[in-house]
């Protein structure tokens, strides 16, 4: 059967252009990303065919300069993410029936990467945050001679959650800490450095889980999900990174914004029985950060201005004692 | 933590001057194979860099599925691990070679689970296996279905922490040969269009399989068989091509693998009776009997007309879902993709589909071609270990052993070579190749386009030269590829961009296919008999008094490829009849 495909294409300046029509600049965050041009495509192939089939179709039969990244056709070498119809997908397992949308089906590069031609975008970016987390086992010493460390199996089962990722970069092309702070070690990228880190035969524990913890580690993470929702292969980063987060308390690196802000939130709640946003940004960022304090003031005026600054006196709910007993019945360090 | 060496992520290392750099090795080739040799050339002091017409962890051996065998368990010995990988290959394998991989897989196995591997575990916390064909033992190690993968990305990461430079989406062109010695790689930074030449002492070739040949296949749209051509255009013999092995469970209509843990955790083969037909052609070992036994059995119960749509059944179903979707997710995943079944409740449509070359550029067990500088290991090379029928989970096995033996190899190789060829040799070698490579963009255009002659070349190829063949239909492969490659050199590039331009690539990979097809039809026309994945219904005995021992091909410049012959060695098993 017949579907229509519409390609956001590509070229840099300098190269031959491809045909098609000028699309408009993207919106924000991605408004610095090129505007592409769209070209749209018919091609025949069978009701169960994927995108990536009908992109093929379309560099071998109408029009080979297309550049599409693939090798594998079923998921496993993580070449062929890009938006599909503006949310990141692997072309080769997206069916043509489920994205057609009002008679069409849209791709492109992805605009929170940097483009290199057509549908190929510059993975660089995810790369570099995979190297920045020490993406290798620095091992427990002794290593034992002549034979495997003994490890449970569930140990290793636990990892291979993470070791199922094949780098396509779909939870990092959609993820929206990512799209504000470039320097975001992203969601695959903290998922591997879990796996490192909660590997038994690793010895680095503690100074991994000091860098993670660091600015634009674990705790930059906002819980927008896209991560868990666009990978294809179930590594929900999220849940990794919240376990790796579970880890860094744990072992005692609070002193950061991020456990900083889950403390003022868990103390607002105790103490009051809802949340003092007013108190939650100061504490997050450290009472005495004078510095930072003052770089949030424009906002704090913006959010005045549009009356949704929160109320200046925080009033406690009736009845706070009755938090207060939850918070001593669950113990840890808020009791 | 340790720093690693933040390098590897850099672009380039030419910091925009020169068009030649210089290493003491260069790895064309980032798999199993070529990131294991990267390592150990790099631990016994050579400079390395590997290239890689894509990121490394792109490369095919992610989609190893099954696992990778060694003999450690109690009960299990590297000689009874031999013998059956010796009886798989029909006797065609060098038993010397073959003693070498056994023995030493135990500790390459140890060794990877030190670099991080999460192996599967037994209860007692050792490393735990799984049954596969062909083997008398459980040998097999493996994370869940996708021990490729696992194994690929550790590597990966071991590249990474060692500071080895990765050139990623380079792809390689030709071979600098200068006086008959391998003194480089030339390759296409397919980011900006350079051509740019990587000058060396020894060239590391582990470039993988050619599956792309033949239509349908198991294999990535990247398994073109560049570096078996690369190095057989240089003068290096290529030998065993005959030997192509067809995989018995591949999906129907997409051809995608269904791993043969299937069934070594106990599925069946059914025919469009519901019998179990296997029980017939292989009483003993039944499905898990060696890949060509049980893809010739499929073909005959479909060729008398108990198949069901060109296919057989395999039947997970009574696997239940436990052990199918924590021992199987990934190819429970893809017949749902793909087929829309769910293997929990229904029978999955398989059939034989190419799958992977035992053959491969002829090197000796530290990887060394007879070419000087020149090495291979992988799916490449042959060595050769799995002669006429490689048994499932030795292919990883011996990606990493010839791997480690021919990176140690060649860093020692390297001290012994002084200098290397001028720059007046290397620049006026690329300039030729600057040539020929835009010749293909020069050209007018004609109909042909390197997009149909692929499709005609692996539809010829699956027909003619596949699971049954015989004289008349190899002479037709023959005549037919001969005809390919004159339309080849009318083939244009109508891409005229210089930025990631994929159909000057395609094309290119085009070229190796043809040579690779060639010396296949070549071979498998000069045996006259059936051994392992060659079956001639002209000649269907084996003929140990003829054909035992290996067939090259060579191709010396400006000459028609040249037949000859090398016997096949044997230590301590001679030959048997084989009986599963
Ligand atoms: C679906 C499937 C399942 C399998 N399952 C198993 C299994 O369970 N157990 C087992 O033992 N074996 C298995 N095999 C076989 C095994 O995976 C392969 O034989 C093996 O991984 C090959 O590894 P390699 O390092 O030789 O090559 P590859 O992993 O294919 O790597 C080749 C490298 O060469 C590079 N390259 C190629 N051409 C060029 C060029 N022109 N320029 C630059 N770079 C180039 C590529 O980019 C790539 O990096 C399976 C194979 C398939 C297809
Ligand atoms: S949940 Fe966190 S890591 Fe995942 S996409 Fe959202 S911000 Fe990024
Ligand atoms: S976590 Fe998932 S989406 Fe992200 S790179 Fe890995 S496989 Fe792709
Ligand atoms: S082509 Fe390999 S993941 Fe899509």
């Amino acid at each position: 059967m017949e579907w229509t495909v519409v390609v956001g294409r590509y070229s840099p300046p300098g190269e031959p252009q491809p045909k098609g029509e000028r699309g408009a600049p993207f919106a924000a965050p991605y408004e610095k990303a090129p505007p592409k041009t769209y070209q749209t495509f018919k091609v025949d192939l069978p009701e169960h065919a994927m995108v990536l089939d009908a992109l093929i179709a379309v560099r071998e039969y109408q029009d080979e300069s297309l550049a599409v990244r693939c090798a594998c056709r079923s998921a496993i070498c993580g070449s062929c993410a890009m938006w599909v119809n503006g949310h990141a997908r692997l072309v080769c397992t997206s069916k043509l029936r489920e994205h057609t949308v009002d008679g069409k089906v849209t791709v492109e590069a992805p605009p929170s990467m940097p483009i290199v031609r057509d549908l190929v975008c510059d993975m660089t970016p995810f790369w570099k945050k995979n190297y920045s987390v020490t993406p290798w086992l620095e091992n427990k010493q002794p290593i034992p001679q002549g034979e495997e460390y003994r490890v449970p199996n569930a140990a290793m089962e636990e990892l291979i959650q993470e070791v199922s990722c094949i780098s396509c970069g779909a939870c990092l092309m959609d993820c929206e800490s990512f799209a504000v702070n470039a320097d975001f070690m992203g969601p695959a990228a903290l998922a591997k450095a879990y796996r490192y880190t909660a590997d038994p035969r690793d010895a680095q524990t503690t100074d991994r889980l000091d860098t993670y913890s660091k600015p634009s580690g674990v705790w930059d993470c906002t819980h927008c999900y896209e991560c868990v929702q666009q990978c294809p292969k179930g590594v929900a980063p999220l849940e990794q990174i919240l376990k790796l987060r579970k880890m860094a308390v744990d072992a005692g690196f609070t002193h950061n914004a991020g456990t900083r802000h889950a403390d003022a939130f868990a103390e607002s709640v105790r103490d009051s029985g809802r949340l003092n946003e007013l108190t939650l940004m100061p504490k997050s960022l450290g009472l005495f950060n004078i510095p930072a304090q003052l770089q949030s003031l424009p906002a704090a005026f913006n959010l005045l201005r549009a009356g949704k600054l929160p109320p200046l006196i925080h009033h406690a709910i009736p009845h706070v004692e009755r938090i207060k007993n939850i918070f001593k019945k669950i113990g840890g360090r808020f009791k | 933590m340790s720093e690693g060496n933040a390098k590897s992520t850099d672009s380039d290392d030419r910091n925009g001057k020169s068009v030649i750099v210089d290493y003491d090795v260069i790895v064309l080739g980032a798999g199993l194979a070529g990131m294991r040799a990267a390592l150990e050339a790099a631990r016994n002091g050579a400079s390395v860099a590997v290239l890689s017409k894509v990121h490394p962890v792109r490369s095919h051996s992610g989609a190893a599925q099954g696992g990778i065998n060694a003999a450690i368990g109690e009960g299990d010995s590297w000689e009874i691990h031999a013998l059956d990988t010796i009886k798989g290959s029909d006797y065609l394998a060098d038993q010397d070679a073959v003693e070498i991989m056994c023995s030493e897989a135990p500790s390459d196995i140890i060794e990877l689970e030190h670099m991080g591997v999460i192996f599967y575990r037994a209860p007692d916390g050792k490393l735990g296996t799984r049954a596969f064909g062909g083997a008398s033992k459980a040998r097999t190690y493996f994370v869940g279905d996708i021990t490729g993968q696992a194994l690929l990305y550790t590597l990966y990461d071991q590249l990474l922490k060692s500071g080895v430079k990765v050139y990623e989406e380079w792809f390689a062109t030709s071979l600098f040969m200068v006086g008959g010695e391998c003194r480089g790689v030339v390759a296409l930074d397919m980011m900006n269009g350079d051509l740019v030449m990587l000058r060396a002492k020894a060239v590391f070739v582990a470039s993988g399989g050619m599956g792309r040949v033949y239509e349908p296949s198991t294999n990535a749209l990247i398994c073109t068989g560049d570096g078996i051509a690369l190095a057989y255009r240089a003068g290096a013999p290529v030998m065993d091509m005959e030997m192509v092995q067809y995989h018995p469970t591949t999906l129907k209509g997409s051809g995608f693998l269904m791993t043969e843990a299937a069934r070594g955790e106990g599925a069946y083969l059914l025919n469009s009776l519901g019998e179990r037909f296997m029980e017939k052609y292989a009483p003993n070992m039944k499905e898990l009997a060696s890949r060509d036994v049980v893809s010739r059995a499929e073909w005959q119960e479909i060729a008398a007309g108990r198949g069901i749509d060109g296919c057989v059944l395999l039947d997970l179903r009574h696997l239940g879902p436990d052990v199918i979707l924590k021992k199987l997710p990934q190819i429970h995943e893809m017949a749902l993709d793909f087929l829309s079944i769910d293997m929990i409740e229904q029978p999955v449509p398989v059939r034989p589909g190419m799958h992977y070359i035992m053959g491969g550029v002829k090197t000796d067990s530290d990887a060394r071609s007879p070419v000087p500088g020149l090495y291979a290991a992988g799916e490449c090379a042959c060595v050769s270990v799995h002669g006429g029928n490689r048994l499932g989970a030795n292919s990883l096995l011996d990606t990493l052993v010839f791997g480690r033996r021919g990176g140690r190899s060649a860093a020692s190789y390297v001290k012994s070579v002084t200098s290397l060829p001028s720059d007046a040799a290397g620049e006026q070698f690329l300039a030729a190749e600057q040539k020929r490579v835009q010749g293909f963009m020069d050209r007018p255009t004609t109909g042909e386009t390197h997009a149909k002659l692929r499709l005609e070349l692996g539809t010829l190829m699956d027909e003619k030269v596949g699971v049954y063949r015989d004289e008349s239909g190899l002479q037709q492969a023959l005549a037919g590829v001969r005809d390919l490659q004159k339309r080849y050199d009318t083939v244009a590039v109508r891409d005229k961009g210089r930025i990631y331009n994929q159909a000057l690539t395609f094309a290119l990979e085009l070229g190796y296919m043809l040579d690779c097809a060639e010396t296949t039809i070549m071979s498998a026309l000069e045996r006259k008999e059936s051994r392992g994945a060659q079956s001639r219904t002209d000649y269907a005995q084996r003929d140990d008094a003829n054909w035992l021992k290996h067939i090259l091909v060579t191709k010396r410049d400006g000459q028609a490829p040249a037949i000859s012959y090398v016997p096949v060695t044997i230590t301590k098993w001679p030959p048997q009849e084989r009986k599963y």
